[in-house]
């Protein structure tokens, strides 16, 4: 079946302002009759919680975790980007739109990005009046960097700590809406399901992570803020929390899961130091603008760097890219890294690692500039391997950091089941392959406070729904269905736990769902995940009951669900038998090893159907058309 | 009260030791690199927030001194539930010192050693081989126990429900370079909106006081252009939620700062106090004697 993204007509610039005067409008007396469920409390759900209550109708806002200013857009380091052009270099909407559809390797929706560009410059507004402390100028006007490569200065920051700054913002707004009553709040409330009536999303079960409690909410529409899937790998720099629950709920129960085998993987993170480890750290990649990369060009060298000569260095992507050097894109890089430790010439106790030297431009700059510049990461380096990155070079190695995929959405930011939502990284809309910088925290602020509280107008205003309260039997069957999981894991009683089947399912994943695919290591996965998920559901322990706070349950549940994902995830890399962005299928690259798109055959999004547990999704495609731009190969040689 | 749990005793770890080579081809991390360390600890215990709770011991080995802190919390965790029992509860997720969730007294001090950082960026190399931990959970009548290390700190949600922000609707901001802030301005508001709301102040203090935290708040938007019209009345609103909330008062200890990972510093109590007095002042009609910045 062919899908409809309900992206209107006439000129891409005027698209977004004919839409939002075609949408109907909800009386504003007449607000207060509706109750809209919001999960997630990160930038896109604390945004549009905020937003909707002031508009005028009931929330319900969920979190999983024990305030909603800790959902995981908090950790977001580098900035925001916006088309202000404060610093009138030459930036636009059109550019910031054409920068995006570029960079996401012409895999997302023009209509989309191109109001996601539009919309940035409220953002800003919108944050500052909050009193979100951007860095400033002495003149006291607002401070932009470039980012990510970008040839403009656009990016918005606060010092590394944007996400936060941002995030706090977004939560103090919805704090002053709850105070004020119209929004009621549930943290440590976990989704177990979602719930549909005569084929439209009317609520959800939730457990009360603190007493155990199952308990069901109404509404008239369902928002899903609830974060990206990164944490499917086990290693990630996403929070140890963030999962697929809520998204993989909602596919289950009908919504389309669009894109899952796009994920970013981040090529300047602290490598793995050992078993036991829990999550991985990501330090901004503009340790690239003056770290060199290299690793011993020999196999196996097992000299400290100190004592590696010149002569035996291969400062790779150097070579391999002279133009763009150490600063070519995050795939790229993080390719090449992978690359230089399948051939041995890792480096560490681990052998996945390779070095980030500054020793040329501490001798270049001296110490005090290069303190100046990256005093704060240096220093987290340090807290966290215990070595001196101003004595001997840094160890890096790429991780999972962000994930392009998510639930199907149209251009109402609504999936294909009505009532349902899906705002933030839990979409798949605006990033294609790839995502660039400073990009994530625009997307989830600008569907938050400037997308939704119009489209879900549109749809309250046009949807007749009948009423319904907690007791019709969708509400009672799904209330069953989470209580019966929940049960069966308690019930399994094995040996291995949550955590060690989750690291298997991570490894498997990396391996042949990371940084590189092929057709027969995805075939292979596919089955492995699969024997995985049944001894999972054979031998694992969870220990304690249902009706108390019980965190291995939790992660058991969360888990469960990973299983499932995988699957999915998979069959998508295998069905995208192309090269683009993120996804990197080693059969598809040109004879320099870099990524082949196949425009003809695959400019599409992949939107995958449930059909059950264990079978085969169905692939329904929306054909990507691209009016406005030419589509171009990258090339960063 | 105490019991002794014996973990990590060469259990079995089926696939976790193959989690070392977590990219590309599995490597197996070599054991000899790495030092092994073991620990005793002494954790707080307690099923629900009515129950008496108390400590009990385990002992904790084949540690690295690379582990964090909490990575060492997981393995015990791990071998707990190897054997069936129930693992211990504690609050953590972004485990890189931005989300405030982690929260764990260790060895009386909350965050345990280190300057600056948080429970999550503590790692084992801060103990010596076969030292005895103590973990307790933040104490304070505002944030009753959960569970285990976990406490309820919703009080600090509702103290910046009563006005820590600035009343602003979406859509009505003006431009964002409509109002100039100057470097060193956004700067000293950003040092205390660096805050994470751990709670480690309230933890540390004798009076379980949120001095530290309400000032932070009220000083990064009492001090902003666009804060000023809610000075007033933040200030004094945001104070008698923490009162009403429970905590206690500020008798200048000074612990607050030692503590906070974020370095907050308790001149931003002073601050607060001086809002708070000029607040009661411009409201009792006194307005020549103090005037509005």
């Amino acid at each position: 079946m062919a899908l409809d993204g309900h992206t209107p007509g006439g000129p891409l610039a005027e698209k977004w302002d004919r839409h939002r005067f075609d949408l109907k409008l909800v009386n504003p007396a007449n607000k207060r009759k509706h109750t809209v469920i919001i999960v997630g409390t990160g930038l896109a759900g604390a945004s549009a919680a905020a937003t909707l209550a002031e508009l005028g109708y009931n929330v319900k806002s969920f979190c999983i975790q024990d305030s909603p200013r800790r959902a995981h857009s908090i950790a977001a380091q580098g900035g925001i980007n916006a088309a202000k052009n404060y610093q009138n270099d030459g930036d636009s909407v059109y550019r910031l739109f054409y920068d995006t559809i570029k960079g996401g390797d012409y895999r997302a929706r023009e209509a989309n990005v191109y109001r996601l560009a539009q919309e940035s410059v409220n953002i800003i507004d919108q944050c500052v009046a909050q009193g979100v402390p951007f860095a400033r100028e002495y003149g006291g006007t607002l401070a932009n960097r470039s980012f990510g490569g970008a040839q403009v200065s656009r990016t918005f920051y606060a010092r590394g700590q944007t996400g936060q700054q941002l995030l706090l913002g977004a939560y103090g707004s919805l704090m002053r809406q709850v105070h004020a009553g119209k929004v009621e709040l549930y943290a440590r409330h976990e989704m177990l399901e979602l719930v549909v009536v005569e084929g439209v999303a009317r609520g959800i079960v939730t457990r009360d992570l603190t007493t155990g409690k199952m308990e069901s909410h109404v509404a008239d529409a369902v928002l899903l803020c609830t974060g990206g899937y990164g944490n499917a790998f086990f290693l990630s720099t996403n929070a140890k929390g963030s999962n697929v629950t809520a998204s993989w709920r909602a596919h289950r129960r009908g919504a389309y899961f669009a894109n899952p085998c796009y994920t970013q993987i981040h090529p300047t993170c602290i490598p793995v130091a050992g078993g036991f480890q829990a999550k991985l750290t990501l330090m901004s990649e503009s340790l690239r603008n003056d770290g060199r990369v290299w690793v011993p060009s020999a196999p196996g060298d097992q000299r400290a760097p100190e004592q590696i000569p010149e002569g035996d260095r291969d400062y790779y992507l150097e070579r391999r890219y002279p133009s763009f050097g150490n600063l070519v894109p995050r795939d790229v890089a993080s390719r090449a890294a992978k690359q230089a430790c399948d051939e041995g010439r890792g480096v560490g106790a681990t052998g996945r690692a390779v070095y980030l030297d500054f020793a040329d431009a501490i001798r270049r700059d001296g110490e005090s500039l290069i303190r100046q510049k990256y005093g704060n990461l240096f220093q987290m380096y340090e807290e966290i391997t215990n070595e001196n990155p101003y004595k001997s070079p840094m160890r890096i190695y790429p991780a999972v950091h962000y994930t392009m995929g998510g639930l199907w959405v149209d251009y109402n930011l609504m999936s294909n089941l009505p009532g349902l939502f899906v705002l933030g990284e839990a979409n798949f809309s605006d990033h294609g392959a790839n995502r660039l910088g400073a990009s994530a925290l625009m997307q989830g602020l600008s569907d938050g406070y400037f997308v939704i509280p119009y489209t879900l107008g549109g749809y309250i205003a046009g949807t007749p729904l009948t009423d319904i309260n907690t007791s019709h039997p969708a509400f009672v069957d799904a209330e069953k269905e989470a209580q019966g999981r929940l049960d069966a894991l308690l019930a399994v009683q094995g040996k291995r736990t949550v955590d060690d089947f989750h690291r298997e399912l991570g490894l498997l994943l990396w391996d042949h769902c990371g940084m590189a695919r092929t057709g027969a290591g995805l075939t292979q996965a596919l089955e492995r995940v699969r024997e995985i998920r049944q001894q999972f559901w054979q031998n694992v322990t969870v220990s304690g009951s249902t009706g108390e706070l019980n965190q291995a349950l939790e992660r058991a549940g969360r888990v469960a669900d990973f299983m499932e994902f995988a699957e999915t995830m998979i069959h998508d890399a295998l069905a995208r038998d192309e090269s683009c962005g993120g996804h990197f299928r080693e059969e598809h690259q040109t004879e320099e090893g870099e990524a082949r798109r196949d425009d003809e055959n695959f400019a599409h999004v992949s939107a995958w159907e449930f059909t059950g547990p264990g079978e085969k999704p169905t692939l329904h495609k929306e054909a990507l058309e691209f009016q406005n731009v030419a589509l171009t190969q990258r090339s960063y040689k | 009260m105490s019991d002794r749990t014996h973990v990590g005793c060469g259990c079995q770890r089926g696939a976790s030791h193959e989690g070392a080579g977590h990219g590309g081809a599995a490597v197996h991390v070599d054991e000899r690199r790495v030092n092994v360390m073991s620990v005793r600890l002494r954790v707080w215990r307690q099923k629900h927030a009515g129950d008496k709770g108390g400590f009990v011991e385990y002992d904790a080995g084949r540690l690295t001194p690379d582990m964090s802190f909490l990575e060492m919390l997981d393995v015990v965790n791990e071998d707990l539930q190897r054997d069936g029992d129930e693992p211990i509860a504690f609050d953590s997720d972004c485990r890189e010192g931005i989300c405030g969730a982690c929260s764990l007294v260790i060895d009386g001090v909350p965050h345990g050693p280190g300057q600056g950082v948080t429970t999550c960026q503590v790692y084992m190399r801060n103990f010596s081989d076969g030292a005895t931990i103590t973990i307790e959970p933040w104490r304070a009548q505002a944030f009753p126990v959960v569970r285990d290390l976990i406490v309820d700190r919703s009080a600090f949600d509702r103290i910046i429900g009563a006005g820590g922000y600035n009343s602003t609707n979406t859509g009505s901001a003006t431009d964002a370079n409509s109002a100039l802030i100057s470097q060193a301005q956004a700067e000293e508001a950003f040092d205390a909106a660096a805050c994470i709301g751990c709670g480690a102040c309230v933890a540390t203090c004798k009076n379980a006081s949120a001095m530290l935290f309400v000032a932070a708040k009220v000083k990064h938007l009492n001090i902003l252009p666009q804060g000023q019209p809610e000075r007033r009345q933040r200030t004094v609103a945001m104070l008698k939620a923490m009162d009403d909330e429970g905590f206690g008062h500020c008798t200048n200890e000074y612990e607050c700062e030692a503590v906070c990972p974020k370095e907050i510093s308790v001149e931003h109590i002073a601050f607060l106090n001086r809002e708070y007095l000029r607040a009661q002042v411009l409201s009792s009609g006194m307005r020549p004697v103090i005037t509005e910045a």
